[in-house]
């Protein structure tokens, strides 16, 4: 995983609530068997008309005043829906570094971590500033001391302790966790109840 | 010791690390595993040369891209590449799975249960978000991620947080015509999508205790259309009498049962948020939006516009505020999905189609959810019920819930599907999904609209 310590950039707003792994990654591109190259295909249904990558003139990331924005600034629920992990490929892949939204689906926000895209939760109030800022303003996520910084204002936010040391120093979970193998196998001989295990 | 809920005792005795409110490292007894969510996941272990440390623990199917109608002609070259490094990778680490056209095949939540892997008590997790339909039994069951996939592939545990715990009691009996499919639909046009973010949500009351094992797998399964990514209940008779004498069945089956039994939720366990919904005032619902919380009850006229995702969802399905369900112009019928193809879900659309067939202008499929359903459906008759009515009668799989596969619903057409989610483009780019019971879509496939199965019943 790659570390996350700070990243100064610019935002691009989508207002809508309850965004849906469907729409941020579609069915048909479900069928890699690798991780890359998913940001092509972010949000195809709404980036596209047609099927050959013509793009919508309507949808905001294809304003060229948004191009480079690394911040995406959403509504509430983001990423509900379906388990795939392949939406926080897609996001991160396309460029976006941080997710700020309202709330988030509980399977989305551990993906985004795993992949050190920073899932950000901020009030709506605190939305509606970022929802109005100028494609070039840039704005300051801060991890170690947990706040984004607008135009002089800092908003705090909340992440769990255990996430926020994985994300700045980009551990790798299962290495983690096999330093745990003498507890894992203690449990699997004593916790585990013996009618679960064969004879 | 605080009165606790079944979520917490089960919790707590899979915690191997951790503190409480913290990060916990749970121990996973059974990783469903298809070919959508899990070929990076091995590529990972291949990366680092890691093992996989459970495979007797680890189960496969092949659901998402199986053809529905020539299940071994996979003509999509992305698919089929899919579905051969599934294989490839399933025998290579030593994992026994239901491959495609295989006997056991079906919809991983189906096949898990079937096979009588799905136990009271135990913690089952699948790179798929409609897991928690093994809750039905009294087990924490959720949906995980690609990374999280490799890492219980490697470890057999996770890293989790314990969620906070909701109950939803169902009280009351339902009419005749209202099915557990309304129950869920019914609860989450009520509180929203997002009401169970952040929840584990055990349902219990009357109307849950009334339901068969296959009526309340439907509600557990849309639990993360709530917004929780867990939702259980406790077992009872009738879980026992389902898991026994399956093949992975407990073989000290009494001790099993004793053990179950203790896990229920104590009388008067703590909860964090409590919900009740009286299933008799309920009504057969349909959606008519993009998102499971677009819902009315079939006699009721659509909401007004209250903000722009009402407006994008009224715009996207060519629908307006006032109409009702009967007006949606129906082209085709989906009666298939993890949330409603089992055999109970199939013989209760059957007792609409009886003698009666589909409309002209409405295309029908009906997939069974397994292979085993499809057995037992074939054995009483039923796929004569439907093909004569006109329907077409699949091969198992996921088919048009989510259309990774052949099978998908045509642009700017209206499908009544018993499906879970009617997002935007999930059943085909630009279909227009209304979520319903068995029941309601089988009668709709005939009348050629939606109708009230209350006044057929």
């Amino acid at each position: 995983m790659e570390k996350f310590t700070k990243y100064v950039g610019t935002t691009v707003p989508l207002v809508n609530a309850n965004i849906d792994t469907d729409q941020i990654i579609p069915k048909q591109f479900l069928k890699a068997i690798d991780k890359s190259g998913f940001g092509k295909n972010l949000f195809y249904e709404w980036r596209y008309v047609g099927n050959d990558y013509e793009p919508n003139p309507g949808f905001i990331l294809n304003n060229p005043v948004y191009k480079d924005a690394g911040i995406l600034v959403t509504g509430e629920n983001f990423g509900c829906g379906s388990s795939r992990e392949h939406a926080a490929w897609a996001l991160q892949d396309y460029g976006f570094k941080v997710i700020i939204a309202g709330s988030y689906s509980d399977i989305f926000y551990n993906n985004a971590l795993k992949n050190g895209l920073l899932p950000i939760v901020q009030p709506q109030q605190v939305r509606n500033i970022l929802f109005n800022l100028s494609p070039d303003e840039k704005i300051t996520v801060d991890l170690p001391s947990q706040t984004i910084e607008v135009a002089g204002a800092a908003f705090p936010f909340e992440i769990n302790a255990s996430f926020k040391h994985k994300l700045l120093n980009g551990l790798d979970d299962i290495g983690i966790t096999l330093a745990f193998e003498e507890q894992i196998a203690k449990f699997e001989q004593h916790t585990i109840p013996k009618y679960l295990k064969k004879a | 010791m605080p009165k606790q809920s079944i979520f917490d005792k089960i919790w707590d005795r899979h915690v191997i690390a951790g503190e409480m409110g913290g990060d916990q490292l749970l121990y996973i007894d059974l990783h469903v595993i298809h070919e959508v969510t899990s070929p990076q996941a091995f590529f990972g272990l291949r990366q680092a040369g890691r093992k996989v440390r459970r495979p007797e623990l680890t189960f496969g199917t092949v659901d998402h891209n199986s053809p529905t109608v020539d299940i071994f002609n996979i003509r999509d070259a992305i698919s089929k590449k899919q579905i051969e490094t599934f294989t490839k990778n399933v025998a290579d680490f030593g994992i026994e799975a239901a491959l495609n056209g295989s006997e056991g095949q079906g919809i991983c939540h189906m096949v898990a249960p079937e096979t009588g892997r799905t136990q009271p008590g135990k913690t089952i997790v699948c790179g798929d978000s409609h897991t928690a339909t093994n809750g039905a039994f009294g087990a924490i069951a959720f949906g995980i991620g690609t990374s999280e996939v490799e890492h219980v592939l490697a470890t057999q545990t996770l890293w989790q947080k314990k969620p906070k715990v909701m109950k939803v009691e169902f009280q009351g009996i339902p009419q005749k015509g209202v099915y557990s499919k309304d129950f869920i639909l019914g609860l989450i046009a009520k509180y929203g999508v997002d009401a169970g973010v952040g929840y584990a949500v055990e349902y219990t009351g009357e109307a849950i205790s009334a339901l068969s094992m296959e009526e309340r797998m439907t509600i557990c399964n849309m639990s993360i259309e709530f917004g929780a990514k867990i939702g259980l209940m406790n077992p009872d008779e009738k879980t026992y009498a389902y898991v026994s004498g399956r093949p992975h069945a407990p073989v000290d089956f009494d001790v099993a049962v004793q053990d179950w039994e203790s896990l229920k939720s104590d009388e008067d366990a703590v909860y964090d948020k409590v919900l009740a919904l009286n299933v008799s005032e309920l009504s057969p619902m349909v959606t008519w939006g993009t998102n499971p919380a677009m819902g009315v009850s079939v006699d009721m006229a659509f909401p007004e516009i209250k903000d722009v995702n009402d407006e994008r969802a009224y715009q996207y399905m060519s629908l307006s505020p006032g109409q009702s369900a009967a007006d949606i112009p129906l082209g085709y019928v989906f009666i298939g999905s993890c949330t409603n193809a089992r055999l109970n879900d199939l013989e209760e659309a059957a007792k609409f189609l009886e003698g009666k067939k589909v409309a002209a202008h409405i295309t029908g499929i009906v997939v069974p959810g397994s292979r085993g359903v499809k057995r037992a459906a074939e054995a009483k008759g039923i796929d004569r019920i439907f093909k004569e009515a006109g329907f077409e009668w699949r091969e198992p799989g996921c088919s048009a819930c989510l259309g990774m596969n052949p099978d998908q619903v045509p642009a700017n057409t209206h499908c009544a599907s018993t499906s879970n989610r009617n997002f935007e483009g999930r059943q085909g780019n630009l279909a227009r999904t209304h979520l319903c019971s068995p029941a309601m879509a089988a009668a709709a496939a005939v009348h050629g609209k939606f109708v009230d199965v209350r006044e057929l019943a």
